[in-house]
């Protein structure tokens, strides 16, 4: 039964991590997207999956993906259905999954987050409708494998399990809500495991959505740089394997990290815009913190949401000065969406496995392409690799909306 | 804390502005009529159940987040206030953590659809007022906004049976003191792409849209109330499992019911794609009421509708418990029933 919950056990469950898959414009898999993150690579690019030639900004962080997909219970044929956001979602489960050496069960919850689903589907269905009114051909396939619950269901179909799909659509937010909701499920006693993440391709209603906002950086994506002129779109999944402490040492599991804190609430100030002195973005913060009883000083580095445009990071830089206050001098800061982009709902989950990564290899991801921090950052932004002596990462999530997540994670040597 | 209690419910639908209109409508039985809903480059027009036009402007819309909203966000809105009752007008400080979820599966259409045709003939003259608004999340985005609440929200995806699984969500969130109450709504609007969607599937299939919102507390209420009784688990639509399976796996975590019980289902009418929901409650010996059949394809709104039109029937003293069931879309089958509740009569205290 989802409801009631099963009695909650008497002490909040311990949650780890431990397994992890990715997938971005840098590459495939954590080997390949570690080094790359630790070296402060770039992975943008002219934009090349729809006409781009009218748009005020014509890269991207794209992915090619690759020819051949993950071996999983799905046929060839099954596989020509999905969509690019369904085929990052499978690659990035496949590895989680693989990685984690579970077995597959009829009771093991799914949550990811995403914006747009199989957008791409709703678009190419769109296109038919109106060059072809009469013909109905492939749009029945359209409109189920667009909608976003399908491509969850048929990672459970590919991976050979079943149970409670959620969705999460709170907009940037989304990744980082799916796995804080996970860390819940595992924590209060509802799941011994889920799996969890958040995954989005780029589409050209996407593209032509935030260009259109003029939120696209004509030049480079370099947030908390004085000069920054906007944010850049990229695509990708993550995907982690999460489960309780018990059962992660029942079965001798690798485990990566620990999930100690979250915290989700919601910004009214603005459908697009964050409250300017940046107190939703502080709230969620310091509540997150409050939740992983983790003082803000013993954070080692923070994976700011930081899209590079001028509202968001103005918001963020005050909340972040104003919840390290006099340790601000020694928090190191920076944002990874200046290597592969802003993948929305997949941000937060990508950006969880960064802080992963750092946590798990003892190294701060720098942000390329800073020429001049703005003043009005009191924080070091990281700006060249770095070996560092971590214990916790703060990964944050700003959404439109208001949806706002941070996660705290805790490092496991 | 052990019991979740259904304060309030409301309801737009194609019956009207009101969770009293979609109750008589439902227990009428009679389906609503459909309208036709042009599609471009056709002759031939798309048959719908659309809400009709609100009796009043709602005075909400006066408010600045709400000016350029589609409908989607004014359903949403229109049935959590009538949930949310004298609540509404509250000081979000003595409402305390009020915690927000809202489902739907095909969300903004009409302004997606828009921007993409903008976006297609020209993405330079492509209006930055639309794109925000087709975004999930914006209905929920704007409703904490009006009522003021800072508190966790989140906008699920899914097909009809995504409402139940909110409920039980929301129910968790209450019984673990995370949020003081929470408001669980689904809304859907109709737009020709969106109803084309449905008409691929079957061409007699009309998409149905408005809200539903159900109001949760962890305390009883005053008067005469619901209790969320249970929320089965969602029986996923994945190989190799059949839907006549999973639609008897949910019946089986239900209460059997009795001649007094009412039953709300997901029926629409349709023999092949009802089958397994027929065959799951062809015993049932209370009153059947289907809403798919009446109401049309709400998806997620229709089992809101369903939850609303329990609850009215509890309130009301039609039954004592009422079973809602759900063999969604194509994501799942799922249950939950309620039962009355009565407050304890005060106890005199001696002189």
């Amino acid at each position: 039964m989802l409801f009631p919950p099963p009695v909650p056990p008497k002490e909040p469950r311990r949650v780890v991590i431990t397994a992890a898959g990715i997938l971005t414009a840098l590459g495939r898999g954590w080997n390949a997207n570690a080094t790359a993150f630790r070296a402060g690579k770039t992975a943008f690019r002219p934009s090349m999956h729809f006409d781009v030639s009218r748009q005020r900004v014509k890269t991207a962080a794209e992915i090619d993906l690759p020819e051949n997909m993950p071996a999983t219970r799905l046929s060839a044929r099954s596989h020509t259905r999905l969509d690019r956001a369904a085929k990052m979602l499978l690659i990035a489960a496949a590895e989680a999954w693989e990685q984690s050496g579970w077995d597959p069960s009829e009771d093991l919850p799914l949550i990811l987050g995403t914006t747009g689903g199989g957008m791409s589907l709703g678009e190419a269905f769109f296109r038919q409708a109106i060059r072809e009114p009469i013909s109905r051909r492939g749009q029945a396939e359209r409109a189920i494998y667009y909608q976003a619950h399908r491509q969850g269901l048929v990672l459970c179909e590919a991976l050979g399990f079943s149970g409670p799909l959620t969705l999460i659509a709170n907009a940037c937010a989304s990744g980082a809500n799916a796995i804080g909701h996970a860390w819940e499920w595992v924590r209060t006693g509802r799941a011994e495991r889920v799996l969890a993440g958040g995954y989005d391709a780029i589409t050209q209603l996407v593209f032509a959505g935030f260009d259109s906002l003029q939120a696209l950086s004509p030049t480079r994506c370099r947030p908390f740089d004085a000069g920054r002129d906007g944010l850049a779109l990229g695509e990708g999944a993550a995907v982690l394997a999460i489960e309780s402490l018990d059962h992660a040492r029942r079965r001798n599991a690798n485990i990566l990290g620990e999930v100690c804190g979250y915290a989700a609430i919601t910004d009214t100030y603005h459908l697009t815009q964050p409250q300017p002195e940046g107190k939703a973005a502080f709230a969620t913060m310091r509540a997150a913190c409050a939740q992983a009883s983790v003082a803000i000083e013993d954070i080692g580095y923070i994976n700011a949401h930081g899209t590079g445009t001028s509202y968001n990071d103005t918001a963020e830089a005050l909340a972040i000065n104003e919840i390290a206050g006099s340790a601000a001098g020694r928090m190191p800061v920076s944002s990874t969406k200046a290597c592969i982009g802003h993948l929305l709902g997949g941000a937060g989950a990508v950006e969880t496995v960064v802080c992963l990564m750092a946590l798990h290899g003892q190294w701060l991801p720098p942000e390329p392409g800073i020429e001049t921090p703005d003043p009005i950052c009191k924080f070091p932004i990281v700006r060249e690799p770095k070996d560092a002596k971590l214990r916790f990462a703060m990964t944050n999530s700003f959404g439109f909306g208001g949806a706002s997540a941070s996660l705290i994670l805790k490092g496991w040597q | 804390m052990t019991n979740v209690f259904v304060h309030g419910a409301g309801a737009v639908s194609p019956a009207g502005w009101g969770l009293a209109t979609l109750f008589s409508a439902l227990e009428q039985g009679v389906p609503l009529p459909e309208q036709d809903l042009a599609r471009p480059g056709s002759t031939k027009p798309l048959r719908v159940r659309q809400t009709p036009p609100p009796p009043a402007r709602p005075a909400f819309l006066s408010h600045p987040r709400l000016r350029r909203t589609s409908p989607i966000t004014h359903f949403a809105i229109a049935a959590a206030l009538e949930a949310l009752g004298a609540e509404s007008n509250a000081d979000p400080k003595d409402r305390g953590r009020l915690g927000l979820i809202c489902c739907a599966m095909i969300g903004c259409a009409n302004y997606s659809r828009r921007f993409f045709e903008e976006a297609l003939r020209d993405p330079v003259t492509a209006s930055p007022m639309l794109f925000p608004e087709t975004v999930f999340n914006a209905p929920l985005s704007h409703l904490a906004a009006l009522l003021g609440t800072n508190s966790e929200s989140l906008t699920l995806l899914g097909d009809d049976g995504v409402y139940l699984q909110a409920l039980a969500l929301a129910g968790s969130w209450l019984l673990a003191d995370k949020v003081d109450a929470c408001l669980v709504i689904a809304a859907d609007e109709t737009d020709w792409v969106a109803s084309e969607g449905v008409n691929v599937f079957s061409r007699h299939a009309a998409r149905a849209d408005g809200a539903g919102a159900i109001y949760l507390k962890a305390v009883p209420p005053s008067g005469q109330g619901a209790i969320l009784s249970g929320v089965t688990d969602a029986w996923n639509f994945t190989r190799p499992h059949q839907p006549h399976l999973l639609a008897a796996r949910m019946r089986s975590q239900l209460p059997p019911g009795k001649p007094d019980h009412w039953l709300i289902t997901s029926i629409g009418g349709t023999r092949k794609s009802d089958s397994a929901e027929v065959d799951a409650w062809a015993d049932w010996p209370g009153r059947r009421m289907d809403a798919r059949a009446i109401l049309g394809h709400g998806h997620p709104t229709l089992a809101a509708w369903e939850c609303a039109a329990a609850f009215e029937a509890i309130r009301r003293g039609s039954c004592p418990v009422a079973v809602v069931s759900v063999v969604g879309a194509n994501e799942q089958a799922i249950g939950a029933w309620f039962e009355s509740h009565t407050p304890a009569p005060e106890i005199p205290t001696p002189l």
